[in-house]
């Protein structure tokens, strides 16, 4: 997994309530690109494109017509690599794919006031860093980020657990402290687990006497 | 022994591998359960140089992806060939069991879990799909999981993580007649929002909870991630005990006895505190309709489409703004009258056979409008089996309506199966996200009875009347 430390750069403002992975990720787009190389393309996709009557079904892989309403489409937005979102960004499925999308877009933090709870978790295993504030303080980074430009220019410090934003202030932030470290070190979680095999394996003993019912299920 | 702990803290700590840092734990999977969308995992484990470690505690089957045409096959759509095949190739080398395609126990994934007897009380059951928070209403841990979580549990049958706070709704009084589980959920969702739940295990409770079915508590649970809760649990008590009893996964004789003597210490100590509390006063609520692209936009069925003006807040008026464009309505509408196009009962939400009952008892005699297309997927080969022996199958079709295989469906589309673009649909499903039906679809959540009244009447209908 890719380390996060720290990130410098202009954040885009997508202040909507309740983005879901189905808008982030549309099923029917994923499934029909797959989940690779073109993951990116399908972000946003109904709020991103406007699908014009000669569009056909793979519009999207042929330079499909943006829609400059889109905050992300727009200058110098395209290139942010901070995300400002509204409340609950993410909700809904546990497709992990809505997380790589935006990666791919060139987001490596999000901040909003809350989070899908599946997607907050997907964002951790993916090197792209969740960060929830009071949402005055993220609708004051909104404000900052709209009016100053390319100009607007905001650190995140995995590090020191802390924002510089462009007025220069100072704003901390909370990580839980295993996911900040396995940001930072890009750990791979599953070979850390398995150095425990042996605790693994003493609770399944200990417990396969107090649960029979939970291991006796080879009904055939 | 500690006093005064929750329903989830006693299945939480019971789970306790290690613990991994504050507030974060390695915890035991005791089911894990996956669907087409787990496919690729498998060759991901493998590039990554590791196996599957309890193959006998996951159990596959086939849903999300599969055609529900009556006859259909892998090949029936490309989208079913493109995930089911893999899915089998990589349960059948892993030992997995699979309930394939067309086998006697395939369905969706929620519903075939507690059906089985796979889903127990107390386990911890996970699985890479949100709805996992369904196995709850059994008194079970459960919840959705992430693809990297999925491989996490292939590889050390453990999951990592990070105990959330409690919430208690209490749901007093008793529904009225004709007001279905899925009106209180919804109508709960509507009242307290789609993220009230964000970072939250709920516990459903109350005697209005105590007095629902089974089945019920499912709906009830199914939904509480579209309160943002990853969890969504009631205790067991003797409905659960004999919902499970019998069941062809579940333990039985001196196992069983054993079995149910512990799942009677699950239930949240009379003492226990939890982090916030809600209580809802059941009997208030009416048949629920949503009008929007979140579940929380949602009203009584005599309720008007609301004004963005009145929004609370910016955010919240401009998230409604651009949902009213979306679904094609203005502010002040009434939404019963309005005119639909397409049914959808079916989807992990509500396919089971109390669902398929409410439903045919609505349609029984009648005709389905004539420019309404209605279609009734039951959530499982035994859900099927059991309508087609009461007939239920027969009443839906002579009324009009299609009667499909077991999947997704429209819940979803994934599986080639999509309403069109500008249909307007009304689903027994749990999302109106937009474009979840199909791009550009229009859906509006309901409960069994008001799908199968607006089927007949070919307008959002308040099924009481009928
Ligand atoms: S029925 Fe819908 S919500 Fe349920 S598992 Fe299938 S796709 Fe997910």
């Amino acid at each position: 997994m890719e380390k996060f430390t720290t990130l410098t750069g202009i954040a885009a403002p997508l202040m909507l309530e309740n983005v879901d992975t189905d808008v982030i990720t549309p099923m029917e787009l994923m499934v029909t690109y797959g989940f690779g190389r073109h993951v990116g393309r399908i972000a946003f996709a109904p709020l991103r494109y406007i699908k014009t009557e000669h569009d056909g079904p793979d519009f999207i892989l042929h330079q499909p017509t943006e829609n400059p309403e889109f905050v992300l489409n727009q200058e110098p937005f395209r290139q942010a690599r901070i995300l400002l979102a509204g409340t609950n960004f993410g909700c809904g499925s546990s497709r992990e794919m809505a997380v790589w999308a935006i990666a791919r877009m060139g987001y490596r933090c999000l901040i909003a006031p809350s989070f899908g709870q599946i997607f907050f978790n997907n964002c951790f295993k993916n090197g792209v860093l969740p960060i929830v504030l009071p949402r005055p303080v993220v609708e004051d980074f909104a404000e900052l980020a709209r009016s100053g430009g390319v100009e607007a220019q905001f650190t995140v410090d995995l590090n020191a657990g802390e924002i510089v934003s462009p007025a220069g202030e100072k704003i901390a932030f909370a990580v839980e402290p295993t996911r900040r470290e396995a940001l930072l070190e890009g750990l791979d979680e599953i070979g850390l687990t398995l150095q425990r095999e042996s605790e693994i394996a003493d609770f399944q003993q200990r417990d396969r006497q107090e649960r029979p019912w939970v291991y006796a299920v080879a009904r055939e | 022994m500690p006093s005064g702990q929750t329903l989830f803290d006693k299945i939480w700590n019971r789970h306790l591998v290690a613990n991994l840092g504050p507030g974060v734990d390695l915890l035991h999977v005791d089911r894990h359960l996956i669907h087409e969308g787990g496919g690729p995992a498998f060759r991901s484990l493998a590039k990554k140089g590791y196996t599957v470690r309890n193959p006998e505690l996951t159990f596959a089957t086939a849903d999300h992806a599969v055609s529900t045409v009556p006859g259909r096959m892998d090949d029936t759509t490309e989208r079913s060939l493109q995930w089911v095949p893999a899915l089998r190739a990589g349960c059948a080398q892993a030992g997995i069991r699979f309930f394939d395609l067309n086998d006697a126990e395939q369905g969706i994934v929620h519903v075939i879990g507690p059906e089985l007897g796979l889903t127990l009380p107390g386990l911890l059951l996970v699985c890479g799909d949100s709805h996992t928070c369904t196995h709850g209403a059994l008194g079970a841990l459960a919840w959705g999981i992430g693809s990297s979580e999925l491989e996490h549990v292939l590889a050390t049958q453990t999951i990592i993580q990070h105990r959330p706070k409690t919430m208690r709704i209490t749901c007093d009084g008793a529904l009225g007649r004709g007001v279905q589980p899925k009106d209180l959920i919804l109508s709960i969702i509507s009242t307290i929002g789609a993220a009230a739940g964000s970072g939250y295990a709920v516990e459903f409770a109350g005697a209005a909870i105590r007095a629902l079915s089974m089945e019920g508590r499912m709906t009830l649970c199914n939904m509480a991630i579209e309160l943002g809760a990853k969890f969504g649990q009631v205790a067991p008590d003797d409905t659960t005990l004999e919902y499970v009893a019998g069941r062809p996964f579940a333990p039985h004789g001196e196992v069983w006895d054993a079995a149910v003597v512990d799942w009677k210490m699950l239930a949240s100590d009379a003492q226990a505190t939890f982090d916030a509390e809600i209580p809802i006063d059941a009997s208030l609520i009416a048949p629920q309709i949503s009008w929007g692209t979140s579940p929380e936009h949602t009203v009584s069925i005599d309720g008007l489409v609301p004004d963005p003006a009145q929004a609370a807040t910016d955010e919240a008026r401009k998230s409604m703004q651009a949902a009213l464009q979306y679904v094609d309505l203005q502010p002040g509408t009434r939404l019963e009258g309005l005119r639909i196009d397409r049914v959808f009962i079916g989807s992990c939400t509500n396919s089971r056979i109390s669902d398929l009952r409410a439903a045919a008892g609505i349609v029984k005699g009648q005709r389905v409008a004539a420019h309404v297309t209605a279609w009734v997927v039951p959530g499982s080969q035994a859900v099927k089996r059991q309508a087609e022996a009461e007939g239920l199958d027969q009443v839906f079709r002579q009324a009009g309506v299609a009667w499909r295989e077991p999947g997704c469906s429209l819940c979803v589309a994934w599986n080639g199966e999509s309403v069109a673009p500008g249909e307007r649909c009304v689903s027994t499903s749990n999302r109106n996200f937009v474009g979840r039906q199909g791009p550009q679809s229009r859906t509006h959540l309901a409960s069994p009875a008001m799908a199968a009244a607006a089927a007949i009447t070919g307008q959002i209908t308040d099924a009481r009347k009928l």
